[in-house]
């Protein structure tokens, strides 16, 4: 059946451990937004959610840092952060291990993958969660690119991944969702949070909707680093997306800089060509 | 230096309740039991949240450290800034000052 729903959207901690500080206008449409990402995902009624984040040393540290992993739990808990602090309650999310079993084998064919059968998952995975599946009944195979601590993966390698995803989801018969979860530029947990390059991030986006292969893999990290801030890494999330929907387009529901939450705030949509949507 | 060992201090700190008892009742063993400089020992006890932040300690593990430390969001960007202030820049890592910045 393969993919029958793919998107992007934010994942910062402020999205809902600082909402109350954020202007409510904007924030308001930034959670429909999200809301209607949610309806989008029901009806399109997928078996799993494969979330593609950048999780923040919360399971993976330098001492043995995958480049890429997928988790293969039969649940996982989250959020490992302090409730309070992110304003999600913690909870057990439930994982397809099988499912997981059989992606991870296919897509090593194509890409050495590490797996996890244990794993907390941070505000990466848990606001994203909290906005698309509020009864967290559905269930997920986390996917960690790692974002944070360098050396990182190319980006070519993180479409090719995506691809490989496609290609192991097109052989199956589940309906399977996918979103990417990151930020675009933003300089996160620094005194400079809050900066954001609207105009890098309006750049960017529009070359991940046209789904330009060539121009998303040849920004260069030191680039990034100077112009879209050490977060600008987690365009590697998008990335993979993008190489899971090649050929396809998507349409932007949602940006705007929010300073509190420490990013440009995204929510968007892949339209897919499968026949199986 | 030794700031793979006051990160990795820090992230099991963030993730082992267990270990945030032993901070609490024991910080002292604790610390002589890890690879630490001097500084960075001070730097934790305290915690000098500016200092770890100058040392060159991520921010996605630090910021978790300083709301279990009890500092509110703000104290905690205001911390590392006052840091930047007394210290100098950040020493290493990511946050390095970029030209122009």
């Amino acid at each position: 059946m393969s993919l029958v729903f793919a998107g992007v959207c934010s994942h910062a901690p402020g999205i809902t451990g600082r909402s109350e500080r954020a202007d409510p206008a904007v924030r308001d449409a930034f959670y429909a937004a999200f809301d209607r990402m949610r309806q989008a995902l029901e009806e399109a009624r997928p078996d799993v959610l494969i979330v593609v984040g950048a999780e923040h040393f919360a399971n993976f540290f330098m001492n043995n840092m995958p480049a890429i992993c997928v988790g293969m739990a039969e649940h996982y808990e989250g959020p490992i952060e302090d409730e309070a602090w992110l304003a999600i309650k913690r909870r057990r999310i439930p994982g397809a291990p099988k499912l997981s079993r059989e992606l991870i084998q296919e897509v090593m064919s194509d890409i050495d993958l590490a797996y996890a059968e244990e794993w907390k998952f941070d505000h990466g995975i848990m606001v994203p969660l909290h906005f698309l599946t509020p009864r967290y009944d559905l269930p997920v195979i986390p996917v960690n690119i790692n974002c944070q601590g360098p050396p990182l993966i190319p980006l070519h390698r993180c479409y090719e991944f995506g691809r490989a995803l496609r290609r192991a989801c097109d052989a199956r018969p589940e309906r399977i969702a996918v979103i990417g979860t990151g930020g675009i530029s933003h300089w996160p947990a620094t005194p400079d949070s809050g900066r954001i390059n609207e105009r890098w991030d309006r750049e960017f986006l529009e070359k991940f909707l046209a789904n330009r292969r060539e121009e998303l893999i040849a920004y260069r990290d030191d680039e990034t680093w100077r112009e879209a801030g050490q977060g600008g890494f987690e365009i590697r999330t998008f990335i993979a997306v993008a190489g899971a929907t090649e050929g396809c387009t998507g349409d932007l529901w949602f940006y705007a800089p929010i300073p509190i939450f420490a990013v440009g705030c995204t929510v968007a949509v892949m339209g897919l060509k499968s026949s199986a949507v | 230096m030794s700031l793979y060992y006051t990160q990795k201090l820090l992230y099991q700190l963030n993730r082992d309740p267990a270990l945030r008892r032993r901070l609490e009742q024991d910080m002292e063993g604790l610390l002589a039991e890890s690879e630490l400089t001097d500084e960075e020992r001070r730097a934790i006890r305290e915690p000098d949240i500016g200092l770890l932040y100058v040392m060159g300690v991520n921010g996605q593990i630090l910021m978790h450290f300083a709301a279990m430390r009890g500092y509110e969001w703000s104290a905690y960007l205001e911390a590392m800034r006052e840091g930047e202030h007394r210290y100098g820049p950040v020493r290493t890592g990511l946050y390095t000052r970029a030209e122009g910045r």
